[in-house]
């Protein structure tokens, strides 16, 4: 199970946190700051998967931008690995070619995004259109 | 796709985060940020009612802030308001807010409530799965309450979105994890499990999901799904590379659905239906063989999605443990992937093959890739990959190989990161206790383990070294040689001294011969470590100095002379200035008689279970050591111990300690030998430095280690077999009926005297027991694993039937009251009359949070601990063995060995059954012969016991003789 999702920057700023379980606000930035760290800090040859604490975290950078995922023990890593890079892929789709910014300003639709791709800690929908498709209508409404 | 503006129209948000983007300090964001809360704060308490953009955008700015790592207080309301906008953009801020900043106490939930009815009734699929989401994310207990009837029903109506379905799906399953008890699945039940065959792939991914938390709960109930699983997974794994369009996924058909479609067979055991099985193996087959097929693209991410599959399904292999041909095809496709240029894969790979070393079918095929993991553990340039192989090299080690990896493992050491380093101690350490035949080469590898990270050595270690010394005179001779030579080095570390100044101080006799390590060199050696030792090491020193007065009584004016400096007889550490004076005084006022008594040689721990496997499984958590290790470790552990404790010979040590006349005795906390726990723990002199210190963990480390699996359930709250029995509260005062597997419990102390009895959430009642002639005394030891105080407790101790004119068998009373983490002692003391079969029954009864406990277990008493042992030449006992040819006087029995059968696994069993094993009897060296007499109150029994193994067939052929 997906415990968390965190995008941040290379100089430790959070720009994306989603929770799947109950973490208090004040942990939270400890959380934040011990795992981007111990990402960070790895280098490229090293794996993508890092045990921390009670999870294992599996990480893939983008340009200046780091994607988190905490996960149970007995979660399967290359799945998640690969779901960040479709989560990436749709962003890009959306965006076309994302960016940091992208992110910032748009906060809202992000979060919409990965509410269709993962809820509740579980993976729901990983076909990119449909991932898509309410932030689309969504779009024609507000155009329209 | 349309270029998406910035911030999308609302200017003001932009604007907002372009500020704080350009904020130079930390401290100017957080002036910023508390000027917008201002504004905020001042808009939403405003006169002027705000229109839905406005209060949209106030909540995304909120939203934004909280995202920075801001506690935001205020603001709920509006965003509850903006649940209830009919437009879209107004509702989904709304529901984020809601989702991300709304805990499941809130007093909002009413209300939130209210507004997720409305949508969910809305029949607008975009708003349900708005509403759908927030209960998913929120979860609460009054959500459940509302929308537990409400939310199976829209899962399973036929005319249901397909994106509301999967919304419902996983809402579903947040409000069984928050509120098992309203979600009634019962007549949903075979709905849901079809929601498998849904032709739409993201439904089907949405509900495994669920079905597979549901199936963890009731695995009965849902066994439909492994079929209908098994066929999905056969659909997909066969289908084109195309055929899933959108779910193809870099040319790889649906790889996140296969991968949870194949988690979800490992909630059951194999298929029983052939078919079903038949398909499946099928399906793993073709994984596999894909893995060999060259790639369909170049991309990372083609070879990373097929092979997450490849990982879910090697899973699956290794926990069905069943079919040796797939597993070994499992085991060289990971082999593959260990030369792998990709680190993940690698690091996967050695994960992976950890599972797959404990498995009987593959082990062997695991070790063949040895040199490669060896050569990870030198190599690999990530640490965490080298924590892998290390932990490969743990799980692929045995006998053939013990040697190999423990030498690897030890050279590692010398460069290993400090982070893994304690925990590589421990495995090695663990390791060659483990799979030590020679003694020697184990005090080597823990000595070397000590030269080269002594800092890392936890006592633990260092005790069970000398336990082991202690325990096996076959190697004190070398121990103290090595430890002599050891402590040469010039910078030694502490621990070494610890080592050196304990095993000298026992065993320093035995190379004193030698004009090289003299009483005088060695006294002098070890002194010259003091002055850089801690209190504690100096204490141990002084303690071994004292031992060499009795040892050596040509050293005796050197050391008083030690003793009576300034720096030992006024050292302001008041535990080394008192041993410093008693320690002299007791040199020169004691006779060589007493002085010899009272620092007798330490006589023999009694076997218990390796300490520092406890503590490695400590230190991982559960899960790190199977139980199968554990068990195996225990095994083993008491094989070292040298099997069975001779309880007789412990007590005999016992008494004559006791009964020295010498007052000095006392001083020295050998008031009374073991049972250790009777040992003073304050003194702290050499003699019960360790033996204290393992009394008292002693009971820790009881309670450290988790019982084998089948006694670990919780058994209090249910009745003999069947789950579903009246609660703790209805329990009668009646003693309870045995528990079914007491038995089983039972059978596991025949050979042992020490050890957990029984264990489950609250309680755990260890047992040290002794015996001598047709005398035992048995102490229990109650603890109390929970933190609430156990009332009106109580134990009585019946024999049942006939039991009762052939055993005699008292018990003292015992505390009626245990508090939280306490534990009691209760002494039973036992008499054999005749001989026996049944055991005696032990009732216990208390209150726990008022509910009556009361549980029965049987005593493990059987006739063999009234055994002692005979010494006799092979004439005689076959010719004994001649003499007893009436039919009643001889039982044989020709069975099946449960375990591979290794030769010292059951000497160690054999002694443990208390008779004394001879060798050189048989002519037939493999074969076992045993005698020992039971000693009863009416009789003394000769018995004679031949074990012959037949490898071949491992049937194990037994011949028992009684007189």
């Amino acid at each position: 199970m997906i415990k968390f999702l965190l995008m941040v920057n290379k100089q430790g700023q959070t720009r994306l946190s989603k929770y799947y379980e109950q973490v208090e606000l004040g942990k939270r930035a400890a959380l934040e700051a011990d795992v981007v760290r111990g990402c960070l800090a790895r280098r490229k040859e090293e794996c993508s998967f890092v045990e921390y604490k009670d999870y294992k975290l599996v990480y893939r950078q983008y340009a200046a931008l780091l994607i988190v995922v905490g996960v149970t023990e007995n979660e399967n890593e290359l799945s998640i690995y690969e779901l960040v890079h479709n989560f990436v892929e749709v962003l890009d789709k959306y965006f076309s070619r994302v960016s940091e910014l992208d992110i910032m300003f748009n906060l809202d639709k992000v979060h919409i995004i990965l509410d269709e791709m993962i809820l509740n800690g579980h993976i729901v929908e990983t076909n990119k259109n449909r991932i898509l498709a309410p932030l689309l209508a969504l779009d024609k409404m507000t155009e329209s | 796709m349309p270029a998406v503006s910035k911030g999308d129209g609302m200017r003001g948000l932009a604007v907002f985060i372009s500020d704080i983007r350009n904020c130079k300090s930390k401290e100017a964001e957080i002036k910023r940020i508390n000027k917008e809360l201002a504004n905020i704060r001042s808009k939403f308490k405003g006169d002027k009612a705000l229109d839905g953009y406005s209060k949209k955008k106030y909540v995304c700015k909120l939203l934004f802030i909280f995202l920075l790592g801001h506690d935001i207080d205020f603001g709920h309301m509006e965003a509850v308001n903006l649940l209830s906008s009919n437009k879209y953009t107004e509702k989904q801020i709304g529901y984020l807010f809601i989702s991300v900043l709304v805990n499941s106490n809130s007093e909002l939930i009413r209300l939130i409530n209210n507004a997720i009815k409305n949508d969910l009734s809305s029949r607008n699929p975009t708003f349900m799965c708005l509403a759908l989401h927030c209960i998913a994310n929120v979860g609460s207990r009054e959500m459940a309450e509302a929308f537990a009837g409400e939310i199976p029903r829209i899962l399973v109506a036929g005319d249901t979105m397909d994106s509301v379905k999967q919304s419902a799906a996983l809402c579903l399953l947040r409000l069984y994890k928050t509120s098992p008890d309203l979600v009634l699945m019962g007549e949903w039940t075979s709905r849901v499990v079809h929601l498998l065959n849904d032709q739409h792939m993201g439904v089907v991914t949405a509900a495994i999901s669920l079905i597979t938390c549901l199936s963890q709960k009731n695995p009965d109930e849902f066994k439909t799904c492994v079929s209908l699983a098994v066929s999905r997974l056969s659909r997909i794994v066969s289908s084109a590379s195309t055929d899933l369009q959108d779910y193809t996924y870099y040319f790889v058909p649906a790889p996140w659905l296969s991968c949870k479609l194949l988690r979800l067979l490992q909630c059951y055991p194999p298929p029983e239906d052939g078919a079903v099985k038949g398909r499946l193996v099928e399906c793993l087959e073709t994984i596999l063989n894909k893995a060999q097929e060259p790639p369909k693209s170049k991309k990372v991410q083609h070879s990373n999605a097929k092979n997450a599959i490849l990982f879910e399904a090697i899973s699956l292999i290794i926990h069905y443990d069943s079919e040796p041909n797939l597993l070994v095809r499992a085991c060289n496709q990971l082999g593959q992937f260990l030369q792998h240029r990709e680190t993940n894969l690698r690091y996967l790979a050695l994960e992976s093959m950890c599972t797959l070393a404990s498995s009987e079918f593959s082990h062997e095929a695991v070790k063949t890739h040895i040199e490669t993991v060896i050569n990870a553990l030198k190599t690999e340039r990530d640490v965490s990959v080298r924590q892998r192989a290390a932990d490969l090299l743990y799980a692929m080690c045995d006998r053939s190989n013990a040697k190999q990896i423990v030498a690897e493992m030890l050279s590692y050491l010398e460069t290993a990161d400090y982070s893994i380093r304690e925990e590589m101690v421990l495995k090695v350490a663990i390791l060659a206790e483990k799979y030590a035949v020679d003694y020697s080469w184990y005090v080597d590898t823990i000595l070397n383990l000590i030269r080269i990270a002594g800092d890392y050595v936890s006592e633990e270690v260092w005790y069970r070294v000398i336990q082991i010394v202690i325990n096996r005179d076959d190697v004190q001779g070398y121990a103290a040689k090595t430890v002599f030579e050891a402590l040469q080095a010039p910078a030694c570390h502490e621990n070494m001294v610890k080592v050196g100044g304990y095993i000298l101080g026992e065993f320093g006799n035995l190379i004193a011969g030698d004009p090289r390590s003299s009483p005088l060199v060695q006294f002098n050696l070890l002194h010259s470590k003091f002055h850089l030792c801690s209190v504690p090491t100096r204490a141990l020193l002084l303690s071994a100095y004292i031992k060499f007065i009795n040892l050596f009584p040509e050293t005796k004016s050197t050391i008083q002379e030690v003793l009576r400096s300034d720096s030992q007889i006024r050292n302001s550490d008041v535990e080394l200035q008192q041993r410093a004076v008693e320690y002299l005084k007791l040199s020169s006022i004691a006779s060589t008689d007493v002085l010899a008594t009272v620092l007798e040689e330490m006589p023999p721990f009694p076997e218990r279970e390796s300490s520092i496997l406890a503590k490695l499984k400590k230190k991982k958590g559960p899960g790190a050591v199977s139980v199968n290790e554990l068990e195996e470790g225990k095994r083993e552990g008491g094989e070292l111990n040298g099997g069975g404790e001779r309880g007789g010979d412990n007590s005999a040590i016992a008494t004559s300690n006791a009964s020295t006349p010498s007052p000095s005795a006392d001083l020295l906390g050998l008031r009374a030998g073991p049972p250790v726990t009777a040992a003073a723990p304050s003194a702290g002199s050499l003699l019960v430095d360790v033996f204290s210190e393992a009394g008292v963990n002693d009971d820790g480390f009881l309670r450290d280690l988790e019982p084998p699996t089948e006694s670990s359930d919780s058994l209090l709250a249910e009745g003999p077999g069947d789950s579903d029995s009246a609660p703790p509260s209805v329990v009668s005062e009646d003693p309870a009926p045995p528990l079914p597997e007491s038995n089983e419990l039972l059978n596991k102390f025949v050979c042992k005297n020490n050890g957990v009895l029984f264990e489950n959430q609250l309680l755990q009642i260890g047992i040290k027991s002794e015996y001598r002639q047709n005398l035992g005394r048995m102490y229990l030891f109650y603890g109390n694993k929970t933190s609430v105080q156990f009332v009106t407790f109580s134990t009585t101790v019946t024999c049942p039937g006939e039991l009762q004119s052939q055993l005699n068998v008292q018990s003292k009373p015992v505390e009626p009251l245990i508090e939280g983490g306490a534990q009691v002692q209760q002494v039973i003391n036992i008499e054999c009359l005749t001989d026996f079969s049944d055991a005696p029954l032990l009732n216990i009864k208390f209150r726990y949070g008022g509910a009556l406990q009361n549980l029965t277990l049987k005593l493990p008493v059987t006739i063999n601990k009234f055994f002692q042992p005979t010494e006799m030449a092979s004439h005689d006992f076959f010719q004994r063995w001649k003499q007893l040819s009436l039919p009643q006087q001889e039982a044989q029995k020709i069975f099946k060995a449960n375990h591979a059968m290794d030769t010292e696994v059951l000497k160690a069993k054999l002694l443990g059954l208390g008779m004394a094993l001879l060798e050189n009897v048989d002519p037939n060296p493999e074969n076992f012969v045993c005698a020992g007499v039971i000693q009863t109150k009416a009789q003394q029994v000769g018995s004679l016991l031949r074990l012959e193994p037949k490898r071949a067939s491992s049937d194990v052929p037994i011949n028992r003789a009684q007189q």
